[in-house]
């Protein structure tokens, strides 16, 4: 379809601001912008049309069903969205004095309260501004605290390979090694690999728990005292809290320091790729550490602290504010039944449809599963010549999201399927029976699903021409 | 799969061509041909020291990032500057699409002869 | 009930059944019984009525004043009805990142236009698909300047100081040093500058206009820098990018900044919007998601995420940038906003913050002990004198619904945007002048 530019016509626009009520001023000329600046000239009319074309060009949660495994892509309430929109909220200006903001305040002390509860935490920072941004915070305070006791020498991070990419990535960032340790054949960590990697320079471990392939590691326990005996710390990478929150918690299976991502867990809507976010959770013994602006009651009132020996600041302001108003809402709406109603919801979707495809589709790992589960393509790739691939594009002709595609990365062919709690046993059921015609049809008729999506605004697109000639803008002609 | 007979070749699929002092390094036809469309190369900088067994380029295609393993100990005096432009030249002609030539070489890998590279990646097959 | 859980007690009885287990509980049979939590200690959850009135009580407890004087790295501009319309729309809430592009046209289509609006506003080459915010664009922009042979980064004293602490805390992780630039009469001092680049400086980050609304003498610098052989990043205001000269035409090598003018509302400091932009030869250094323009296999245009091998979930931890999440919403709200404006609304809106600013600041200027701190020129903030306690002039100001402009050390830092009315600006004027009468 066309692009804005292209509908743009000399003459056409809104009219939305008014004249000068005050004298004119000039830009001395030095200082003036020479180059010409190309906005699209269009009604009003055509703007709404044109982004509503594109709305319908989109697919979301509220579009059916979509089962982005390790996304957490539930349902979305709408009384988040609106309480967030509430002047009182929206109209604050992050720099006015704390007496004007009280609100603001105690709305991020009561969610810190309440996430440090369900993580078994002692203190929270909402400046990151999402998931991989807290790794990156988290591993900033495990850095810091080695360094206040002046013990230098720790330069690695252990990260277990099935661990999702940003976490190897924001160790680097720390200016950490990174020592990645295989899994076991149950996808677990391997407590004899583990043993033998940690030592007097491991600053501590990334774990998610649930694991990237959907299993809870029984061993916990046994993984965090490793670590915590060869003076690490253990980090927590909350993209699976989705299966545990209410009915275990991070800090009680050894974790000093963690991220939550508001955007899966606690329902706020991912907006397309963001803004999410990403606050940290830490033990008593990181939180001198923690950035600044850290949220405080003092009596009736609250207000912002700078934590003694603060790593600083990873964005300007206090975090992405709205996002966390909407995990509030949720959590409060949810409560102490509510949240872990959701994650034994969440757990049991995840292996009901599991049940209804494993005599078709290969499971990468054995036994129940928590919130989402690993498939392997790999025979009917051998087999057939069906890739992982041609499954998750049929699935688009059906109207479902596809599950996520080659990850984790030591499973050949995989596809990770996380129904979420908020999907009804009907779209569990139509989805399997989805599933399973497309798995008939890969052996009855591979090269339609070569060819699939056939029913999608485009077909697929030619990945490797646009990597080899990156086309990143439209170009004005004149 | 296309082996040069007079070129020499790495267990991890770089092959070497040796010329006087200097040895000019690329990819083999079976590594194009496993990596699938290149989409672009990072290649190392003239004066670059670089050890034999280490990786100094890596090559990416659409959704794959490969490092590129150097078979010799030396420095670099060379790299192939059209193949910024071009990754697609890996694909198209690996042998004539060099990647970078290294100078004052001062020890090297074992390498495997064309026989003896063929036999290898029928193994890994 | 309350969970947003469809299936009731008797689908779950079925599903159980099933799978062949008893009870949810079995499904956990790997979590160590003596770890499972007894009771979740907080309050009971509440009906959506309830919700709505403990966060509206909330809500009610913060002041929202009518008129406001403050900008300080967060701006009060006037966000079109059409921005709040599309950017409500369902669809692109609720959709993830857009990896599955068959059906994500919409979202990637979306991007490729911001990516083109933000090229056209800092005249450079390419843009990325957003990052967190303006503080957190300008340390990944350092990282990106950063190799091995230059790692120093500098920063100048006059950018906003929460953006000098992000790209401190972020070099800090990666032990880089960072160097801070003197200022000199509310602009950076350009000999100092010059003493301190060495082969070893990587970059040089410029606020334009600086966090006291002067504007900085920026080809100057860039020449400076680029002579050192460093890149240069400029850090700029987006509306003032309509009519002051662009980054790409001063020079920079990478624009950053923060995108909140284009359409977001203030939300007490975020969801914001970091935009970045840089020249050609360094696209492939750019962090974060890039969307790029093909065909799908009929021939028919389409958009993907493109350049994925620089990223996290392809590279680990050879990736130079761990950002996966962005501001997707956020850079469609500012994509809207711009399409609202177009070129000619844009330059309004900053010739409205420009006339308002300098006519404000002429008014104050009528004052004792209010006049201009610094003679430079300056877009749509600027900092008086204040011959008293700033705290007794700006409690004063609230009592009449003014949020008045933000304390800064030898003075108060004003903001005026289109915002504000003539009226406004002589109410502000004859406030501050009873206050400091009884000053005097």
């Amino acid at each position: 379809m066309e692009l804005i530019f292209e509908q743009s016509r000399e003459g056409r626009g809104c009219a939305i601001l008014p004249g000068l009520d005050v004298p004119a001023a000039e830009l001395p000329e030095g200082l003036r912008r020479g180059k010409k600046l190309h906005l699209p000239q269009i009604a009003e009319v055509d703007i709404s049309r044109h982004y509503t074309a594109l709305m319908k060009r989109t697919h979301g949660v509220n579009d059916g069903f979509y089962p982005l495994g390790s996304c957490t892509m539930k349902y979305n309430p709408k009384i988040n969205d609106e309480m967030a929109n509430l002047p009182g909220f929206a109209k604050i200006h992050p720099l006015q004095p704390a007496h004007t903001v009280q609100g603001c305040l105690k709305a991020l002390c009561m969610a810190e309260e309440l996430l440090c509860e369900i993580t078994g935490m002692d203190s929270m920072t909402f400046q990151p501004a999402a998931g991989a941004h807290g790794e990156f915070t988290g591993l900033m305070l495990i850095q810091a605290y080695h360094e206040s006791r002046g013990d230098h020498k720790r330069t690695k991070i252990i990260v277990p390979d099935a661990a999702h990419g940003t976490n190897p990535a924001s160790a680097a960032m720390v200016g950490y090694e990174v020592v990645s340790i295989p899994s076991n054949s149950e996808g677990c960590v391997d407590l004899e690999k583990l043993r033998a990697a940690v030592g007097e320079d491991t600053a501590g471990l990334m774990l998610t728990n649930p694991n990237t392939v959907g299993i809870f590691d029984k061993n916990i326990l046994e993984i965090t005292r490793i670590i915590h005996d060869a003076g690490g710390l253990n980090y927590y990478d909350g993209a699976n809290l989705n299966a545990v929150m209410g009915i275990v918690r991070p800090g009680d299976m050894g974790f000093d320091v963690i991220h939550l991502n508001l955007h899966k867990t606690f329902s706020t809507p991912h907006g397309g790729g963001g803004p999410g976010s990403g606050p940290v959770g830490c033990k008593e013994l990181l939180k001198p550490f923690l950035p600044v602006f850290h949220q405080v009651r003092e009596g009736d009132s609250c207000k912002f602290e700078n934590p003694a020996q603060s790593i600083g600041s990873v964005k300007a302001f206090y975090g992405n504010f709205l996002v966390v108003l909407r995990a509030l809402a949720y959590v409060l709406t949810l409560g102490a039944e509510g949240i872990p109603e959701a994650s034994a919801n969440a757990v049991l979707n995840a292996n009901y449809l599991m049940h209804e495809l494993a005599d078709l589709y290969e499971m990468a790992y054995d036994g129940p599963c928590m919130h989402e589960f690993v498939m392997s393509l790999s025979k009917l790739k051998k087999e057939n010549g069906v890739s992982a691939m041609d499954i998750a594009k049929s699935l688009l002709d059906h109207g479902i999201h596809p599950p996520t595609m080659y990850f984790p990365l030591i499973v050949e062919e995989a596809l990770m399927v996380e129904p979420t709690e908020t999907e009804s046993k009907e779209t569990l059921d139509g989805a399997a029976a989805v599933f399973r015609s497309i798995y008939e049809t890969a052996l009855s008729d591979p090269q339609s699903l070569h060819d699939a999506p056939v029913r999608t605004p485009i077909r697929r697109p030619d990945e490797l021409g646009a990597a080899r000639n990156p086309k990143l803008r439209y170009q004005f002609t004149e | 799969m296309n082996t040069p007979k007079e070129l020499l070749y790495s267990k991890s699929h770089e092959w070497i061509s040796f010329d006087g002092d200097t040895a000019k390094v690329g990819l083999t036809d079976f590594a194009q041909n496993a990596l699938g469309g290149l989409v672009f190369v990072n290649l190392p900088e003239v004066g670059d020291e670089v050890e034999k067994g280490k990786t100094c380029a890596d090559v990416e295609s659409v959704k794959a990032v490969s490092d590129v393993y150097c078979p010799v100990s030396g420095e670099i005096v060379a790299i192939n500057e059209e193949l910024l432009d071009q990754p697609e030249l890996i694909n198209q002609s690996p042998y004539e699409a060099w990647l970078f030539e290294v100078g004052s070489i001062s020890d090297k890998e074992e390498l495997l002869d064309a026989a003896a590279y063929e036999a290898f990646c029928a193994e890994e097959e | 009930m309350g969970s947003y859980v469809p299936s009731t007690r008797q689908e779950r009885a079925q599903m159980l059944q099933k799978i062949g287990v008893d009870s949810i509980d079995a499904l956990f049979a790997n979590v160590p019984a003596g770890m499972k939590l007894k009771t979740l200690n907080i309050p009971q959850g509440k009906s959506e009525l309830e919700v709505s009135g403990m966060m509206s009580a909330l809500a009610e407890e913060n002041r929202v004043f009518p008129v406001i004087f403050r900008g300080a790295g967060a701006y009060n501009h006037y966000i079109p009805s059409i921005v709040k319309s599309v950017t409500s729309k369902e669809e692109f809430i609720t959709a993830y990142t857009p990896y599955q592009a068959e059906i994500s046209q919409g979202i990637l289509q979306s991007i490729f236009e911001y990516q083109t609006m933000i090229c056209e506003l800092t005249g450079m080459d390419v843009s990325n698909a957003s990052v967190y915010d303006g503080a957190s664009a300008a340390a990944e922009a350092a990282a990106m300047c950063r190799d091995r042979r230059r790692s120093r980064v500098l920063v100048s004293a006059a950018a906003h100081p929460m953006v000098i602490r992000t790209i401190q805390t972020y070099c800090h992780a990666a032990h880089v040093e960072v160097g801070i630039v003197p200022m000199k009469d509310g602009v950076t001092d350009k000999d100092a500058l010059a003493s301190m680049l060495d082969a070893k400086t990587a970059c040089f980050y410029l606020q334009q206009p600086n966090y006291f609304g002067q504007l900085e003498d920026a080809d100057t610098f860039g020449e400076l820098v680029h002579g050192a052989g460093a890149k240069y990043i400029m850090g700029v205001n987006p509306i003032a990018c309509a009519m002051v000269k662009t980054p790409a035409e001063s020079g920079a090598d990478i624009a950053v900044g923060e995108g909140q003018p284009l359409g977001m509302p203030l939300s007490f400091g975020g969801p914001y919007l970091g935009f970045m932009a840089c020249t050609s030869a360094m696209m492939r250094k750019l962090p974060g998601r890039i969307v790029g323009e093909t065909t799908d296999s009929e021939g028919n245009r389409a958009f993907v995420l493109t350049l994925q091998a620089r990223e996290q979930h392809i590279r680990r931890e050879k990736a130079s940038s761990n950002v996966c999440s962005n501001q997707a919403l956020c850079a469609l709200t500012a994509s809207v906003y711009m399409t609202a404006m177009g070129a000619q609304g844009m330059q309004q809106v900053a010739e409205l913050c420009y006339a308002k600013a300098h006519y404000t600041a002429a008014e104050l200027g009528k004052i004792k002990g209010f006049e201009l701190v610094y003679n430079g020129p300056f877009f749509h903030e600027f900092v008086t004198g204040c011959p008293g306690d700033p705290q007794v002039l700006l409690s004063r100001l609230e009592e009449e619904g003014i949020l008045g402009g933000y304390p800064v050390e030898g003075g108060i830092l004003w903001c005026a945007t289109e915002m504000n009315t003539k009226a406004q600006i002589d109410k502000l004027a004859s406030v501050i002048r009873e206050v400091s009468g009884a000053w005097n």
